[in-house]
């Protein structure tokens, strides 16, 4: 089993956050979700606000809220560059749903374009934060 | 002569009360050193990766284009974003970056203008009362930073860029080599450029590896990487100049605590000196009145 898995690592400007084997990832890219296994050709894609997935050489599958940004894969090192990426166990599922609700009501508001813009991507983040919550439990 | 005793004690006691604070002040940069530095250090894959990517990206893509990348050409305008402290105390951190950035100017022959954007109180101050051209100030950035404080600063930066207000800009920090070294350093931020060991590098995996894919494609591509990698650089000065900061504040009060107790002994000796002179003059008086009284009963 060990043959089939690759590196991942998630970094962010604070820290490392993920450094592992991993069988299979699964990441949000702009233009839909990318699967990518060992001995994927070499590729940049760039990522989206949403949910990181991926499956360690247990076969368990794991989740990770990422704020949008870059993915490279090269010779087995897949690379996933975020300004914020959070384990789906360490997010705080209140806090999150709270988030969106405030970023809901900003929204409803409806103030000028950049606050208007700023909510809708609070709100995303929100939204990935509590799917990856949700689906680590 | 006992009053003089009591002007040494009071003194003592002044020196004594600003060693308590300046000492109190060092322990707390030093642990707010720790701090700062474990932050440079672990902002720096994340930099160091995007640089990679970049430049395999521009070996890779000749033809891909963005503003950021463009040389602007001819060269009027020059931005200087000068990374400061919030606040003084801590020797002469403040004064040598604005000095470096100062001489960077004044060195620079072309006929260009110059403009400031000042992160840190400091800084702002100075070219502020100087009336520099000041393009844009962030300050109260406190001792713990966040990365959307350099996202905030380095949309402003590429902002100036792209509309023409600064046609080549440049970051002026003190690079942290120890607490007792600091190290003012002025670093080219943009046009972007990789820097010449990257590029090799990366175009000697160019001509290996041709088919390399992007998703949706190297001009998107650009467009999301760039105001990274400029955010990632600046947040890593600030980062730096936060730990130097730190640095310099702690080996300041250091040395101020030590002068403090140095300033203390000679007090103290010299206090000793005054009431041992006071006593020697005591018992002289008396000794020489019962000399007195001796000869006079005689």
């Amino acid at each position: 089993m060990a043959e089939n898995t690759f590196l991942l690592e998630v970094v962010t400007p604070e820290r490392i956050a993920l450094s592992d084997e991993v069988q299979f990832v699964v990441a949000p890219s702009v233009v839909g979700e990318l699967g990518l296994l060992k001995n994927h050709a070499p590729i940049v894609a760039g990522l989206r606000i949403g949910v990181l997935r991926y499956t360690m050489p247990d076969g368990e599958v794991r989740h990770m809220a990422i704020s949008g940004g870059l993915m490279e894969n090269i010779d087995n090192e897949a690379k996933v560059l975020a300004e914020t990426a959070e384990h789906g166990r360490e997010i705080d599922l209140l806090r999150a749903k709270a988030a969106k609700d405030r970023a809901e009501r900003r929204l409803a508001e409806r103030q000028d374009q950049i606050s208007y813009v700023r909510a809708q991507m609070a709100l995303l983040r929100a939204i990935a934060r509590i799917r990856a919550s949700e689906m680590d439990q | 002569m006992a009053k003089g005793v009591r002007d040494f004690k009071r003194r003592i006691r002044s020196v004594n009360s600003t060693r308590q604070i300046t000492k109190a002040m060092k322990m707390v940069s030093a642990a707010k050193l720790r701090k700062a530095q474990e932050k440079a250090e672990s902002s720096r894959p994340y930099t160091g990766k995007l640089q990679e990517i970049l430049a395999r990206l521009v070996a890779m893509s000749s033809g891909a284009k963005h503003p950021l990348l463009e040389a602007h050409d001819p060269i009027k305008r020059v931005t200087y974003v000068v990374i400061t402290g919030d606040r003084g105390l801590c020797g002469g951190f403040n004064t040598n970056i604005i000095r470096k950035a100062n001489q960077t100017i004044m060195e620079d022959e072309r006929p260009v203008e110059a403009g400031i954007v000042a992160v840190g109180r400091r800084g702002r101050d100075f070219y502020r009362k100087r009336g520099y051209n000041l393009q844009g100030d962030f300050i109260n950035l406190g001792d713990n930073l966040d990365y959307s404080q350099a996202q905030e600063i380095g949309q402003f930066i590429a902002q100036l860029y792209e509309e023409g207000a600064a046609d080549e800009v440049y970051l002026v920090f003190a690079h942290f080599v120890n607490a007792m070294r600091q190290i003012p350093t002025v670093q080219k931020i943009l046009p972007v450029e990789t820097p010449e060991d990257i590029k090799a590098e990366a175009e000697e995996y160019a001509r290996f590896s041709p088919d390399y894919i992007y998703e949706p494609d190297a001009e998107q591509i650009l467009v999301s990487l760039l105001p990274r990698y400029l955010m990632s650089q600046v947040y890593h000065a600030m980062q730096e100049s936060k730990a130097s900061e730190q640095g310099a504040r702690m080996t300041a009060m250091g040395s101020a605590t030590d002068n403090a107790s140095e300033l203390i002994d000679i007090l103290t000796l010299e206090m000793n000196k005054a009431r041992q002179a006071g006593i020697t003059n005591e018992i002289l008086e008396i000794s020489s009145g019962a000399e007195a009284l001796k000869k006079g009963g005689r």
